[in-house]
């Protein structure tokens, strides 16, 4: 029902294709980070939530149509529904339905509720098409609460060495799930200018998120102190850092999970905590859908593909054009 | 144990020298006083003895997690570490002990040497069971061995004259050599009077720094002294006491594995410590070997008389630290320079040679001169001033290693490896290849010379173009070419290329040079 084309996820039943990486007539989106949603289709269906997001980052001159989670639509015949994936605001799994054939595109997916990305629900379904950035048994997250202490602790830590605390983290989704759940601890937010844009589009459509302060050059230096400043996975080696000064350099990524990578990004500390389901968060999802085919998408697509043949699933790996971009170090 | 791992996070998250110094400085302030000299012992590079290996902590952890062999080598190629691995991989501790210190663990796996494969196996699951993620990584990392935590040897002395206020290069001298951290104290270690009780301490070794560009900016050529630079292993001898001790510069006792300088024990004075270096020797024709005939008598255990025939060893000696037990560093050279002299031609053995001071009076001399070090076999010249005192570790002025510029080759990319530490997950370990008619025959493997940018963009590039996969090595389509410098090359029955060649690095990435026209195996053999 559906196939992997050079272009991206087609239904040929429904003439739709769902995140393609390449110009379309109709693309069924099913969340607003850039190697999902991409510009030059015609025509976007995404949720309602995601719709803003949409706006943002292609434009507002998109056609676009939102749904509700749960709503369906017939797009020649197939039915489509969004079903909430807790990977960002709006993100969803892509659930299809054709001559009683049900197939779910997962996306990006996350298990743990962050509060306000939505709660992810699995869906029942013979075919699930599954990412796999955190593909490996290596890869177990800590409560999200138990990593908010953990950078709460450090602020304390860096205002008693006079130091200003700056927290890298992608500024669509990870920078509103640190906001949402820091906003009690924190009685400061100073961002950089995307993650302002963002945050903007999430107020002016209802998001309970604190307020926050846009960076520029005229904020005087003392109202870093104590303040927590967040800015994007790009300003982390630009001089544009350098008014922080002394800063102490917090990185929020799964990929902080393995001490290489953060000394290689030079990080002072890193808080491995992820939009994307860790490895028992992926199996435990697979066996929930019951799906008899599982097809394995970006990340240890290998990895994961053969631990499911060995589990007795049929497991396949697809190359797709997700996860190569902009969230390299911040997924 | 706590405290220890509070540390080592510390330290791993400090980016600047100075914080790092603080930190160590404060432990060695506040830590238990038995698990001072161990981590003194450890982050000195004196490893406590391998009492497990890692193919035994390999079968636990996969027995505990119950992971396929393949899916738990997959996570070690991407982690980079097998100690870190273990650690992440672990399911949470069940039972929740009181902390022990580190000395604890330490002694407790010491005891292991002698004992069977079941004590062993409940020593190290019982103490996993009692572990959280830290603290579990830093006992594996005592099993494993090998801190790499960006700690020089410099800040640990640095950090202990503070802790413990005495001059840096007392320090340093007091902890060199043989102490076992089981059985010394930090105030037995660190007591001046009582350090001459261990007749075979060093002194630690004076480091040279390249000397960039041309020597006229060190000034009058008079003020200098210049000596052939060869390439074996830096060394100490020492005789105290009727007894001598063969010193390496990672101050690890090499005294069994070179007879003929042992054999010089009668024929020098006691309370002498010379500093040079050990070479393999051609003794009929009056010059050294190559390092690679140096190399067969590295890493041996028992010493063939083949070996001893075909490569034997002299030290080639060329400062007198010690003289009639007296300690002569803050002489100037030259003065320590005329004792040597003295003292080498008494002995009158093969076996003991002396460094030649090279006559000049102008640096074009010189500069001629290093033109011909590859013809004789060195690596180009050492440049010291007469009036130096001999110097603590690595320092800029006094002392200048000259070196010629090295051989470089362009080859191509064919296989590429996942690195370790900060290199985890990244394609960064190549192996390159040079032609042999139609054929590309590998020939050095190089892991460093390239920009992080460069690493990320190599890394990339792999992951798109690999074509066959062998565990966890990736064979690519060879197309990246590269400039390979190295300094010395020989032949070899154990390479498939017929050659070895020593120090590879990436020179440069020829991102302008197609395959077609890189090296062949016969250039490479023209440099023989």
């Amino acid at each position: 029902m559906l196939t992997f084309t050079d272009k991206g996820i087609y239904c040929p039943a429904g003439d739709f294709y769902i995140d393609p990486w390449k110009p379309v007539a109709r693309a069924v989106i099913t969340h607003a980070h850039s190697d999902h949603a991409r510009l030059g289709n015609q025509h976007y269906l995404c949720t309602k939530d995601s719709v803003p997001f949409l706006q943002l980052r292609l434009g507002k001159e998109i056609s676009v149509q939102g749904l509700a989670y749960g709503e369906t639509i017939y797009i020649n015949g197939v039915t489509v529904s969004f079903h909430p994936a807790g990977h960002m605001i709006g993100s969803a799994q892509v659930k299809v339905t054709y001559e009683g054939q049900t197939w779910v595109a997962s996306g990006d997916y996350k298990v743990e509720n962050d509060g306000i990305s939505g709660e992810f629900e699995p869906q029942k379904c013979h075919v699930f098409i599954t990412e796999s950035t955190f593909g490996l048994p290596i890869y177990h997250w800590k409560p999200q609460q138990a990593i908010f202490s953990d950078i709460r602790t450090w602020m304390n830590e860096n205002e008693q060495a006079g130091k200003n605390s700056v927290l890298v983290a992608y500024s669509l989704g990870k920078a509103q799930r640190l906001l949402y759940n820091l906003q009690h601890s924190v009685s400061r937010f100073l961002v950089h200018g995307a993650i302002f844009n963002a945050h903007e589009v999430c107020l002016q459509n209802g998001w309970p998120l604190p307020p926050v302060e846009l960076i520029t050059p005229e904020t005087p230096k003392e109202s870093y102190k104590g303040s927590l400043i967040i800015a994007p996975p790009s300003s982390a080696d630009s001089t544009w850092m350098k008014r922080f000064n002394p800063y102490s350099l917090g990185v929020c990524s799964g990929w902080m999970q393995v001490r290489g990578n953060a000394r290689r990004s030079n990080v002072d500390a890193g808080f491995p905590i992820s939009d994307h389901a860790d490895w028992r968060g992926l199996l435990q999802t697979i066996k929930q859908t019951g799906a008899e085919k599982i097809f394995v998408t970006h990340g240890f697509t290998s990895v994961l593909a053969r631990y499911l043949q060995e589990n007795g699933l049929s497991a396949e790996e697809v190359k797709t054009a997700y996860g190569s971009e902009e969230e390299e170090i911040t997924s | 144990m706590q405290h220890f791992s509070q540390l080592i996070s510390t330290l791993a998250q400090s980016t600047k020298t100075n914080e790092k110094l603080e930190a160590l400085s404060r432990y060695f302030t506040t830590a238990d006083e038995k698990d001072k000299p161990w981590v003194l012992a450890l982050f000195s590079g004196r490893r406590p003895k391998r009492v497990l290996n890692s193919a035994q902590m390999r079968q636990w952890s996969m027995e505990l997690t119950g992971l396929p062999e393949w899916l738990f080598n997959e996570c070690y190629h991407t982690v980079g570490d097998l100690a870190e691995t273990i650690a992440l991989l672990l399911p949470p501790p069940e039972t929740k002990a009181g902390s022990h210190p580190l000395h604890y663990w330490l002694d407790g796996l010491l005891r292991l040497d002698k004992a069977s494969e079941e004590e062993k196996s409940a020593f190290v699951r019982n103490a996993w069971d009692q572990m959280e993620y830290r603290e579990r990584f830093v006992f594996n990392k005592l099993i494993t061995g090998g801190f790499r935590i960006g700690v020089s040897q410099s800040t640990i002395v640095n950090a202990l004259a503070k802790a413990y206020n005495i001059v840096p290069a007392t320090v340093s001298h007091l902890i060199s050599g043989n102490w076992d951290p089981q059985q010394i104290t930090m105030t037995a270690l660190l007591n001046e009077e009582s350090s001459t009780i261990d007749d075979s301490k060093p002194y630690p070794f004076f480091l040279a720094y390249a000397l960039e560009g041309g020597p006229q900016t060190l000034g009058d050529p008079e003020e200098w002294q210049a000596e052939w630079k060869w390439d074996g292993i830096r060394g100490q001898v020492i005789r105290r006491n009727g007894q001598l001790f063969i010193w390496s510069r990672g101050e690890e006792l090499i005294t069994e594995k070179f007879p003929e300088i042992t054999a010089l024990l009668p024929h020098l004075p006691d309370g002498v410590a010379i500093d040079g270096e050990i070479l393999a020797y051609d003794l009929a024709a009056g010059r050294p070997l190559p390092f690679q005939a140096l190399q067969t008598r590295i890493g041996r255990k028992n010493l063939t008389k083949k070996q001893l025939q075909e490569a034997p060893v002299i030290f080639h000696s060329y400062d007198l630290l010690e003289y009639d037990k007296q300690d002569l560093r803050l002489l100037p050279l030259q003065d320590r320079r005329t004792l040597l002299e003295k003292l080498v031609n008494k002995a009158d053995q093969p076996a003991l040679k002396l460094s030649p001071a090279i006559p000049f009076t102008k640096w074009e001399e010189l500069t001629a001169l290093r033109e011909e070090s590859r013809n004789n076999g060195s690596e180009g010249l050492m440049l010291k001033k007469l009036n130096s005192v001999y110097q603590t570790g690595r320092r800029r002025g006094d002392w200048w290693k000259w070196k010629i510029d090295p051989y470089t080759v362009d080859a191509v990319m064919i296989y590429a490896q996942k690195g370790h530490g900060r290199r985890s997950n990244l394609y960064t370990d190549y192996t390159f290849a040079v032609k042999n008619g139609d054929q590309l025959v590998p020939f050095a493997k190089a892991y460093s010379g390239l920009t992080d940018k460069e690493i990320a963009e190599v890394d990339n590039w792999v992951k798109r173009n690999s074509l066959e996969k062998f565990g966890p090595v990736r064979t690519v389509k060879p197309e990246l070419v590269f400039e390979i410098a190295f300094e010395g090359i020989g032949l070899s029955s154990r390479h498939k290329s017929g050659i070895a060649i020593r120090f590879p690095r990436i020179h440069r990435w020829r991102k302008d040079k197609p395959v077609a026209e890189i090296n062949t195996l016969d250039d490479l053999k023209k440099l023989l």
